[in-house]
């Protein structure tokens, strides 16, 4: 088992949603978060007077998935998610030791 | 009958003077909002209390010594009810002789109460331009204080010299030198800005607003649907302080002038609107509202010391080009580090000499010479006695908050409460 963590744009989240749905997904977690990469933010305009935007925000996910599904679902995120300009975001994988549905006790893949 | 159709013609006059006094009252709120929207969250609370307190200082100071010390009306306005008369019925045999002197046509006759209401609340439009300027550091007490200086003393003695046509100190009169400034471009506006300039040359720039090098960090208004709000409102006001400074409307001449005063009014505003918002986009190729109504209201500002005579194509044409001056005054000023959250003394001071010297264009009148005599005089005046009144606070009780109740927001040190407890602490 993997989990898969992808950044992304946030105005992206509904697209991602909606091709790792078709590719049979069961579930993700979504935050809202912040951060910088390269570019360490970027400034903004107000009455002619620039000021520094440090943090940009951005949208979280979570994927928890067998491993066979991995290369899949990394594949579907880099295309939804794509734009091709400056903070498309990034997609980390790890891996993933033990998973538990609460409501029943089943284990890892029966609980994903 | 001709009694009866003067006395129609009192109620009118007293009651239109009444409505535009009370439309210029309003704009009190609009400067609330305006500020309240240009100012960080942190110092909202702050900024209101200001704006609230100010205003009622202002009506107080002026009904205690402000109108006597400028028009003349008797310290606390003693006997302003009846004007000299023995009684009631006395008093209106006195109105009637007058109105026959002027004539249906003539000078306007009104109530003496209702010159008063219409003065006072041009006073408190004056202090409210200096409450934007200083905003986000001054100490809400110190600020409070200059306002009983501003709106009993400073501002009577130069709107006496104007308004009233008294000589400067037994120097020189105004009027003879052919000044002209119709509802107050510089008389209240350049004044009130005067008065902040002098204060914030005191009181310095917020904390992170320049850096070391010389660059200007933004620092973001908290709220722009208020700020909007805050400028609409003092455009609908602006009705009554224009409008109502043509001072009659009950015969035709004076109808027709209080809807052209209106309609130039309206015109000004519109193309300082337009011109700012174009001008902001090209400057900064992104479309700044905060500059779009910065530059609604310098259009305001520019027609208010002449807004009967000129044509509707040169009331937008001077609203526009003080849409213009307007933003390059804005960056200038920062240039310059002169802080100001709000642009009021852009807005207010730079654009309102702009008014004073355009109005010989269009009225014969008035002169360029006696235009900038005028100016010279109410800048030197209010700056000056300013100056003195925001040293001797900053002497004796210090006018800037400490660097941590910088930080925290005033609105916590001063008031105690935040505008926004349930957004900011979730």
């Amino acid at each position: 088992m993997k989990i898969v963590s992808a950044i992304i744009k946030p105005f992206k989240l509904d697209d991602v949603r909606e091709a790792i749905s078709e590719i049979g997904v069961e579930g993700i977690t979504v935050s809202e978060v912040k951060g910088f990469g390269r570019q360490k933010g970027h400034t903004e305009l107000y009455r002619g007077a620039e000021y520094q935007v440090d943090f940009l925000p951005k949208v979280k996910l979570e994927i928890a998935v067998n491993d066979d599904v991995v290369e899949r679902l990394v594949e579907t995120i880099t295309t939804a998610a794509y734009t091709g300009k400056i903070g498309d975001g990034k997609i980390f994988v790890c891996n993933l030791e033990q998973a538990i549905r609460i409501r029943t006790g089943e284990q890892d893949s029966e609980a994903l | 009958m001709e009694q009866n159709i003067f006395q129609l013609q009192y109620a009118l006059d007293t009651f239109y003077f009444l409505i535009c006094g009370a439309l210029v009252m309003w704009m009190a709120a609009g400067f609330s909002m305006l500020e309240a929207g240009l100012v960080r969250a942190k110092n909202t609370t702050e900024i209101l209390t200001k704006n609230v307190a100010l205003y009622a200082i202002a009506c107080i100071m002026y009904l205690i010594v402000g109108y006597d010390i400028m028009y003349g009306g008797g310290v606390f306005l003693n006997g302003i009810g009846l004007d000299g008369a023995s009684d009631a019925d006395a008093l209106v045999g006195a109105v009637l002789a007058e109105s026959a002197e002027a004539g249906f046509d003539g000078g306007a006759v009104y109530s003496n109460a209702s010159d008063f209401f219409f003065q006072v609340v041009f006073v408190a439009t004056a202090m409210s331009i200096v409450s934007g300027a200083v905003a986000e550091r001054m100490k809400l007490w110190a600020f409070l204080a200059f306002s009983v200086a501003l709106t009993g003393f400073i501002y009577p003695m130069e709107g006496a010299w104007t308004w009233n046509g008294e000589s400067v100190f037994g120097l020189y009169t105004l009027g003879d030198l052919g000044f002209s400034d119709f509802a107050g471009s510089g008389i209240v506006h350049m004044a009130g800005a005067s008065a902040a300039l002098a204060g914030v040359l005191l009181l310095g720039a917020r904390k992170g607003k320049y850096t070391k090098e010389g660059k200007t960090i933004a620092i973001p208004g908290a709220n722009l649907p208020l700020a909007t709000l805050g400028t609409f409102i003092l455009w609908m006001g602006w009705f009554g302080f224009n409008g109502g400074s043509v001072l009659k409307l009950a015969d035709i001449n004076s109808a027709n002038s209080v809807a052209m005063v209106f309609l130039n009014t309206n015109a000004a505003a519109a193309a300082g609107a337009i011109s700012a918002l174009i001008f902001a986009k090209v400057l900064f190729k992104k479309a700044d509202l905060t500059m779009t109504l910065n530059g609604a209201l310098a259009g305001l500002v520019a027609i208010t010391a002449e807004p009967s005579t000129p044509t509707p194509l040169q009331a937008t044409i001077f609203g526009a080009v003080a849409g213009i001056i307007v933003v390059l005054s804005i960056l200038a000023l920062d240039k310059v580090k002169i802080d100001d959250p709000v642009g009021a003394i852009s807005v207010h001071g730079v654009v309102g000499f702009f008014g004073l010297l355009i109005v010989p264009i269009t009225n014969s009148a008035a002169s360029f010479s006696g235009q900038l005599i005028g100016a010279a005089t109410i800048f030197v005046w209010v700056f000056g006695t300013s100056f003195v009144v925001w040293f001797a606070l900053k002497k004796a009780i210090g006018i800037r908050v400490s660097a941590e109740e910088e930080y925290e927001g005033v609105d916590i040190s001063d008031c105690g409460m935040e505008a926004y407890p349930e957004f900011t602490r979730g």
